[in-house]
Order: C-alpha cells, then sequence, then structure tokens
C-alpha cells in the first residue's frame, strides 16, 4: 500500500514522469495559492472518479463491455463534477469559492481520466485504486507546489526574448523533473 | 470572418500559423509521452487526425441541432465514440502500437486540440470547412510531433524510424525496419521525461523566433485563453491569464 502510494508520488509522478495534466500544470503554476487550490480540487476529483468507477467498471465488466470503458468513464467524470461543482455551490459556498473555480477545468485534465484508467489497466483492487489515485493527486500537488516556486523565481530573470514566456517554463520544468529522475528505484529499494 | 476565408487557407492556417501545438499551446500532454520515437508520434498524429476530422464533421452537422448549454457534454460524446472505434480499430491492425500508446491513446478524448476545434470551429462552421480544419489542424498537431520526435529519437537513442514496420505491416511491407547505430553513444536523458521538455521548449523558442520575424505574436503563456472551458472557468476572468495579456499587451 504504502509502496503504491510513494510511487505516484514519486517514481510515477503525473506531471513529471508521466506527462499527464500539463496544461494546469503550465497554466495555473504561477502563484503559489491557485496552484495548491487546483491540487486540493484535483485530488478531490481523482478519488471521488475512482470511487465512482470502480464499481462502474465492474458492471461493464461482467456484462463483456469493457470497449465501452473509455466514453463512459469520460461521460461519469463529466457529470460528476457538474454535480460536485452544484452541490458545492449550494451546502458549502466557502469551500466552492476556494475550490469551485477550477472544477470545470478538471473534467478535461487527462490526469483524471489517466488515473482511471491505469487502475484498470493495472489491475488494482478497491482500495489500491483508490491509493493509487490519491497518490497521484499528492504528486500532481507536489510538482505544482515546487514549480510554482520555481517560476516565482523566474518572473525576475533577464531571459533571451525568443525563450521568454513559455519555452523557458518548459525547460525549467525539465530541470524539475530530472530533479525527480532521481527518485528512480527508491520505492523498489525501500520494499524491495 | 471565418466564412471568407478559402478551404486552402483554412487548411494551411493548422499547419504553421496556427499550430495546435507550437502556437496555440494546445494538446501538450501527447506531444511530450509520445515523441520518444518518430514510429509512436507518427501513429499518435495520425489517431488524432483521424478523431479530430470525423469529430468535426459530426459536430459541424449537429450544429443546429445541439442546444448550446449542454454542447460540451455533446461534443465529449461524440469524440469520445470516435476514439473508442480508433482504439479498437488500432488494437486490431497495428498491435504494437496500442503498446507502446498504452494509455495516451483513449486519452485522446481529452486532448485540447480536438474539443477546442470543436469548440472554437466546428460548432459554427459547415461541415466541408470544418473537415478541411481538422485535416488542417490534425496534419499540423503530426507535423510538431515529427520535429520533436525527430530530435529526440536521433539524439537520444540513435536510431530513426525504429519499429516503423509495425506501421507499414497494415500496407504489407515489412522489409525496411528504420535506422539505427546513428550515433555511436546516444544520449538517453532526450527520451526521459526531461528530456522531453527541454526539446519542446526549445523547438518552441525556435516557433516564437520564426513568428517574430515575420512579425506575430508570440505563442500564449497561460494555455488558459485557447482553453475549450474557457468560458466555463471564472479563473481565466480572474488572475493569471488576464496579467499575461496585460503585460503582452504592454510590451507591444
Amino acid at each position: 500500500m504504502i509502496a503504491i502510494f510513494l510511487t505516484a508520488v514519486l517514481t510515477e509522478n503525473f506531471i513529471l514522469c508521466q506527462f499527464l495534466g500539463i496544461c494546469p500544470f503550465l497554466g495555473v503554476s504561477k502563484k503559489l495559492n491557485t496552484a495548491l487550490g487546483m491540487s486540493l480540487a484535483v485530488i478531490f476529483v481523482m478519488a471521488l472518479a475512482t470511487a465512482v468507477t470502480y464499481p462502474i467498471n465492474l458492471v461493464l465488466k461482467t456484462k463483456g463491455l469493457e470497449y465501452l470503458q473509455t466514453i463512459v468513464f469520460i461521460l461519469v467524470i463529466a457529470a460528476l463534477v457538474q454535480f460536485v461543482e452544484i452541490v458545492l455551490k449550494k451546502y458549502l459556498p466557502s469551500l466552492y469559492q476556494s475550490l469551485g473555480i477550477y472544477l470545470p477545468l478538471i473534467t478535461t485534465n487527462c490526469a483524471v481520466l489517466g488515473v482511471v484508467l491505469l487502475n484498470v489497466e493495472s489491475g488494482y483492487n478497491f482500495a489500491q485504486s483508490m491509493i493509487n489515485s490519491v497518490g497521484g493527486g499528492a504528486g500532481f500537488m507536489v510538482a505544482m507546489i515546487m514549480f510554482a516556486g520555481v517560476r516565482e523565481r523566474l518572473e525576475g530573470c533577464d531571459i533571451p526574448k525568443a525563450l521568454q514566456g513559455l519555452p523557458i517554463t518548459l525547460i525549467a520544468a525539465s530541470l524539475v523533473s530530472l530533479s525527480f529522475q532521481g527518485f528512480a528505484g527508491v520505492v523498489e529499494g525501500i520494499f524491495g | 470572418m471565418a466564412e471568407k476565408k478559402s478551404l486552402y487557407q483554412e487548411f494551411s492556417k493548422g499547419i504553421i500559423k496556427e499550430n495546435p501545438v507550437l502556437r496555440l499551446v494546445l494538446g501538450t500532454c501527447p506531444t511530450l509521452a509520445t515523441t520518444v520515437s518518430v514510429t509512436n508520434s507518427l501513429g499518435m498524429g495520425i489517431a488524432a487526425t483521424i478523431v479530430l476530422i470525423c469529430s468535426n464533421i459530426v459536430i459541424s452537422a449537429l450544429r443546429k441541432i445541439i442546444p448550446s448549454k449542454i454542447r460540451i457534454p455533446a461534443y465529449i460524446v461524440v469524440i469520445a465514440s470516435f476514439v473508442t472505434i480508433v482504439q479498437m480499430l488500432v488494437k486490431a491492425f497495428v498491435p504494437a502500437l496500442n503498446d507502446a500508446l498504452g494509455v495516451y491513446l483513449p486519452l485522446i478524448v481529452v486532448n485540447c486540440i480536438i474539443l477546442g476545434r470543436a469548440e472554437a470551429f466546428a460548432g459554427k462552421n459547415p461541415v466541408i470547412a470544418s473537415a478541411v480544419d481538422g485535416l488542417g489542424m490534425g496534419i499540423g498537431f503530426t507535423f510538431a510531433l515529427l520535429i520533436m520526435s525527430t530530435i529526440r529519437e536521433v539524439i537520444g537513442s540513435g536510431s530513426f524510424l525504429d519499429g516503423i514496420d509495425s506501421l507499414t505491416k497494415v500496407f504489407g511491407v515489412t522489409s525496411f525496419t528504420g535506422f539505427h547505430d546513428i550515433l555511436s553513444q546516444p544520449v538517453g536523458i532526450l527520451v526521459m521525461a526531461p528530456g522531453g521538455f527541454l526539446v519542446f521548449g526549445f523547438v518552441m523558442a525556435l516557433a516564437n523566433k520564426i513568428a517574430q520575424g515575420k512579425g506575430e505574436k508570440k505563442a500564449e503563456l497561460s494555455g488558459c485563453s485557447a482553453c475549450p472551458m474557457a468560458h466555463a472557468c471564472s479563473l481565466v476572468n480572474t488572475d493569471d491569464s488576464c496579467d499575461s495579456k496585460a503585460k503582452e499587451s504592454e510590451n507591444k
């Protein structure tokens, strides 16, 4: 269990090693507080999506309809996100204020659909799937927050004109990702 | 405005001027993930192009029937259906590619390029123009993938078109399996995750440089402005992207 969690956070970090959820990573990581809000919303939606799609997948399997996975999952996630947004707005307006604005963005975040599909592909049971999703979300948060710090430093730098903006951000992301390569083998080393 | 353009212009804008990856900064996830080898990115490009053309055609044909309030879910259903069809075809005819692309094949569903074109173009324009727009954008996407994967494969693993026979096998050609051992000491980091970001950064810088020479504006920093969900997302109106837009107009 801990091994799955650590693998999801460190060695198979969604953003830096698997390239899932790059759009919000580049779009929202400019400030620390937006990065934090976005990542909390992602963890929440990932866990919820996994909890809901796991039984649905079992139903699809017994009916032999596995090929419908993609369509069903994306629709469930989209509906779920809408639903959560409405519920939050009505009953928890303060939480909606801080997380709600990120929710529509998350529907098309490939990390959420990605984690659900990866759980199915790896044949995890329910508990393992949940751990993997929460770990993946936590890894997303770690990467977002670290990178928000890096980007604040970049603001004040004198950068060649062609590299300004997105290119230098990507190159900085490359260096952060390089540091995460150092975690390769750590989990196997501890639990192997 | 869009109606005045000729079909050729609709086609060619996607390749260079509005290249989805390098200029509009859409679909970054598959770009980074599948450009490890030229064969993979060719497969990804073709799959995405097929989905893009088909979904553009269907969405454009249905544009007067779909109520605008539920258009995003409706678009997603159309796109997901075509992705499933493509996924089944790939599994049946090119199983090696299915293994190589893995989870990124079903993830074409959430590729921002496809939903973005549905929202920005196919939902407002006639069928033929939408099909041509899809073709142009798809070729632009494939083109950007090929540039990146060529750099990464040649320097990173010292080969070019490695494993291409898994694609050409569909047409009965298996003799050519790509070039190997181009470099005696390949720089392995380029085919790993950091190399993806690095090459993407430099390729985009180059695209910016060329665009600057032609007096066009730089690629937007924030993906939000081009994001298909932008209208639904109050984030666009609150902070980040507005700041970057304000800065950009100051620069001018």
